[in-house]
């Protein structure tokens, strides 16, 4: 944008303040710094979003590298030291020796990894149906609709679980594993999409009579150009509202799916897996190794879902 | 040769509810004729005024003019091209680059995500044309300052937005400018400067508009030509000042006797009777009959043509 | 003028916000007599729906009256909360928005709205609240008062519509209505008779009205009085005929001048230069003084002076009397 050529008669140069400026003197910036819940829900998610992108580096054991394992550590209350290098496993281990912290860390990787692939898939397909059903309408909107709706009568685990299935019938059982993660994936995602279709679509009725769009026809934009140049910018404040809303269904639907044993593989495991193998040892009194993995997810759900709240009547100014 | 020649020009909408509530509630399907057999020609650098009250179907001519709707019976021809049924794709664009509108809502019709800059250009930039300095340019023509490219629409009040909706229409350097209810939102300080310098761009660009409103004192100070509408049909056609001083059509007479007026205080008026019908179902032979002073038998049974009275064309049996 | 039903005095309404607080009505201060219309006239921004919002306790927070009085039929009313402020509406004022649809609930039967209204605020039986309900309508000119008692609002054109919302406002027999854009949304031919409504209504009952609208036109055929309010103050207050043929201030001589008016022909409009300036950047002084044409440094650094005994143009240099409409 500076580098374009000015008319002699122009005296001053132009500078457009950036977007991250307007930004940064929004309304919207305004209430985030005066609301401690989304300062603190916010935090706490990008805490965690950090520590599981870097779980490598931050933790203190690779519980996949057998070498680092030994049996003689199983079962560690928390805050009891290594027996051979004698630091600390600050939230115990499991039965085979794994430090419970660093599973957490790794599982948090999978767990959010999966939770916002399954949501962008979820966002791309309900975005482009949504659209397409509000800008065109006629009969692809009633068949899109139509579709959306049937959906919506299973419940999103069900459709997960039949996805699930299906897959794991047709891919051979060597690839199962590795396979298992994008199955998952596309499973959430595919129970998801609805709501983002359905947003999108009532957003889109209302832009698509505004006059700035009746300009753009006029000018001999084609249709394609107008939905994501004109509207698409539009629609987008809740479709992140419901975006992060969904991220935090996304992450419970992977941990029920891997509780429920047709998620995660135990050799890439969850949040959920994790509670899955807590789970039998609840009894006999480890009960660290189910409490901290649970503890954690639900702090992640939490944060992640008040964040949404906020979002949301942030961005809904008749709320405010 | 007449810039625009609108002939028995006819729209009729399908407001006919779903054919599912059809078959249940044994409804038939319902048709609304926004526009009925309009006919008149707008002279190049002239302006062209169409005055009326609600569902007198102003805003759908304009439309069907600039190519956002087809017409279903009748043909508008600009410069001789016939938009509706042209085969020949060069000759449509060509045609197309030469009309642009003006909105009524200065603030559904700018793109609220959009920098100023790339919506005045976008008409150019839409056709690939060169786009370098033109904005900044137009600013200034339209009386903005050069630096107001680079902010939001939000920044800018009513009037303003109106100026920058002008300068998007003049950026592709049309010849015919719909104007529909350009200055209906706007205060009365900012609508006398919104409409003076429409004037003395049409003066300086040789521009040629086409004047949608349903205030009979703005045209006057701005048309060449009137034409007044009722429930989609022409009802009179004359120069603004033969239509002041010598209304012929009873419609014409009470739009002109019921207008508030600023002279005449504390004016014991004997208000118009009766309220615009249902166009849906429009009264037989002229619409205006069941409100009409003069009414007789043959406006019951038979529509009045178009016929020359006194320097002016009027649709009414009893006008004389 | 008789007895003032309506007293406003030195009202200031505030609206706190992070840039500072903002006043959308900045110390007005006038009277509505019985039987008086009071012409309310301005350009968006300028405060007149805000004023007339505060009269009836309809401010939405954070929007406050922090400074002044108003009296309606002597009774101060501006510090009353909750339940005794709904009490009074309706039963001392009566409020017609500019949009008939949504002042009406649109689920009820208009006639259940009326006799609603009429029992709240009246003590009659509930047979004779009907039979109020039906004069009500018949007096607003709804042909078949008596068999559209029974319909929906969404059954009635925009015009009778806005007469039901008038009947609605008048049934409870308030002192005061208050009238905010009524007839904006109308037709022209409707807007008339909107007008002649109101006009003969409020003579024969002789209730205060305070017309609130940005249409001068309106204002000169309904008005006795008019105030023109420009920034959240009054530019200039006076009977209508004064204020419309000889403005003494020079926004209200501005605003005659840029209105089209049928027998101006096709001459160019007066226009005032720039716009209403935002309530979060006023300047200084008289608010109006970067767009008047006869500004002199005084009126940059002072406010515009007090209208003498409610009457008169709030401006340093008055325009004189025999000054035409541009």
């Amino acid at each position: 944008m500076t580098d374009r050529q000015l008319p002699p008669d122009m005296p001053i140069a132009v500078k457009d303040p950036s977007r991250l400026s307007i930004a940064l003197q929004s309304d919207f910036f305004y209430t985030f710094k005066r609301s401690p819940v989304a300062i603190i829900s916010f935090a706490v998610v990008v805490i965690m979003v950090l520590a599981a992108i870097f779980a490598p580096l931050v933790a203190p054991y690779n519980p996949f590298d057998p070498a680092s394992l030994n049996l003689m550590n199983g079962f560690s209350r928390p805050m009891t030291p290594n027996a051979f290098t004698g630091d600390t496993f600050w939230l115990g281990t499991d039965d085979q020796g794994r430090d419970v912290f660093s599973t957490i860390l790794y599982g948090m990787r999978i767990s959010l990894f999966v939770g916002a692939a399954a949501v962008l898939f979820a966002m791309i397909l309900g975005i482009t149906l949504g659209l397409l059903a509000g800008y065109v309408g006629g009969w692809t909107e009633t068949i899109i609709m139509r579709i959306a709706d049937v959906q919506l009568t299973f419940p999103a685990i069900l459709v997960a679980m039949l996805i699930f299935g299906i897959a794991k019938g047709v891919t051979p059982v060597e690839h199962r594993d590795q396979m298992a993660i994008w199955v998952l994936i596309i499973a959430i995602g595919l129970s998801d999409w609805v709501q983002f279709a359905r947003v999108v679509r009532g957003a889109t009725l209302v832009e698509k009579n505004k006059e700035y769009v009746q300009a753009a026809r006029l000018i001999g934009r084609r249709s394609p150009a107008i939905m994501v140049r004109h509207i698409l910018p539009n629609v987008l404040s809740p479709v992140l509202v419901i975006a992060t809303i969904s991220l935090a269904l996304a992450i419970i639907a992977e941990a029920t799916l891997s509780f429920l044993g047709v998620g995660a593989p135990p050799t890439q495991p969850s949040l959920g897996t994790l509670i899955r193998i807590g789970q039998g040892f609840l009894f006999s009194g480890e009960w660290w190794i189910l409490l901290f993995p649970a503890a954690t997810l639900l702090a992640l759900a939490l944060s992640v879902n008040l964040l949404g709240d906020w979002l949301r009547d942030a961005l809904n100014p008749r709320l405010r | 040769m007449a810039l625009v020649s609108v002939a028995n020009l006819t729209r009729i909408f399908d407001v006919s509810k779903p054919w599912l509530n059809r078959v249940v509630e044994r409804r038939k399907k319902a048709f609304l004729t926004a526009v009925s057999d309009v006919s008149f020609d707008i002279e190049e650098r002239s302006v062209y005024a169409l005055v009326g009250e609600s569902g007198s179907g102003k805003s759908t001519i304009g439309k069907i003019l600039v190519g956002l709707l087809p017409p279903t019976e009748g043909s508008v021809k600009i410069r001789d091209v016939d938009l509706a049924r042209e085969r020949d794709a060069a000759r449509v664009d060509a045609v197309r680059a030469d009309i642009q509108m003006i909105f009524q809502d200065p603030y559904a019709s700018l793109n609220p995500r959009w920098r100023v800059r790339d919506i005045i250009v976008e008409p150019v930039a839409a056709r690939g044309g060169e786009t370098k300095g033109m904005a900044e340019k137009l600013l200034e023509q339209v009386g903005l300052s050069a630096r107001d490219a680079g902010k939001f629409p939000h920044e800018f009040s009513g009037g303003q937005r109106q100026r920058i909706c002008i300068a998007r229409a003049l950026a592709s350097e049309p010849k015919l400018i719909v104007c529909d209810e350009p200055t209906s939102a706007l205060d009365v300080s900012v609508q006398a400067q919104v409409l003076n310098l429409m004037s003395d761009l049409k003066d300086d660009l040789g521009l040629t508009y086409l004047f949608i409103s349903h205030d009979l004192t703005v045209v006057q100070h701005i048309s060449d030509k009137v034409g007044v509408l009722y429930l989609g049909r022409l009802v009179e056609e004359a120069a603004p000042d033969e239509l002041f001083d010598d209304p012929k059509h009873p419609y014409t007479q009470m739009l002109l006797e019921a207008a508030p007026k600023l002279g005449e205080f504390g004016r014991e008026v004997d208000p118009p009777k009766g309220e615009i019908p249902d166009p849906i179902n429009p009264p037989p032979g002229c619409a205006y009959h069941p409100r009409c002073p003069l009414a007789e038998d043959i406006c019951r049974k038979e529509r009045p043509e178009m016929r020359a009275l006194r320097g002016a064309r009027v649709a009414c049996h009893m006008a004389e | 003028m008789s007895e003032a039903i309506l007293s406003i005095r030195d009202l200031t309404v505030e609206i706190p916000t992070r840039h500072g607080i903002l006043r959308p009505v900045d110390g007005i201060s006038y009277d509505i007599g019985r039987g008086e219309v009071l012409g309310i006239v301005g350009e968006s921004g300028a405060g007149k729906s805000m004023a007339g919002n505060a009269v009836i306790g309809l401010l939405s927070p954070p929007a406050r009256i922090a400074k002044g009085e108003i009296h309606v039929g002597g009774t101060r009313i501006d510090h009353l909360k909750g339940d005794a402020m709904r009490r009074l509406r309706g039963k001392e004022i009566g409020m017609v928005f500019q949009d008939p649809l949504t002042s009406l609930n649109p689920l009820l039967r208009i006639g259940d709205q009326l006799t609603e209204t009429i029992l709240a605020h009246l003590d009659v039986s509930r047979s004779e609240a009907e039979k109020r309900a039906v004069a009500a309508l018949d007096e607003v000119g709804i042909p078949g008062a008596r068999e559209r008692i029974n319909s929906y609002p969404h059954e009635f054109s925009g015009g009778m519509r806005q007469r039901v919302v008038i009947a609605l406002a008048l049934c409870a027999e308030p002192s005061l209505i208050i009238a905010d854009e009524p007839t904006t949304a109308l037709d022209v031919s409707v807007q008339a008779q909107i007008i002649a409504l109101l006009k003969s209504l409020c003579r024969n009952r002789g209730t205060a009205v305070m017309l609130i609208t940005h249409d001068m036109g309106v204002i000169a055929e309904a008005a006795d009085r008019v105030a023109v309010m420009y920034a959240g103050k009054l530019a200039e207050l006076g009977p209508v005929r004064d204020v419309l043929t000889t403005p003494r201030h020079p926004y209200t001589d501005g605003l005659m001048g840029s209105t089209p008016l049928a027998s101006r022909g096709k001459a160019r409009l007066h226009q005032i230069p720039g716009a209403m300036p935002r309530l979060d950047a006023l300047p200084s002084g008289c608010a109006f003084h970067p767009r008047c044409p006869y500004a002199q440094d005084k009126c940059s650094a002072d406010p515009g002076p007090d209208l003498a005994d409610g009457n008169g143009a709030a401006c340093w240099f008055p325009l004189p009397h025999d000054a035409k409409v541009a």
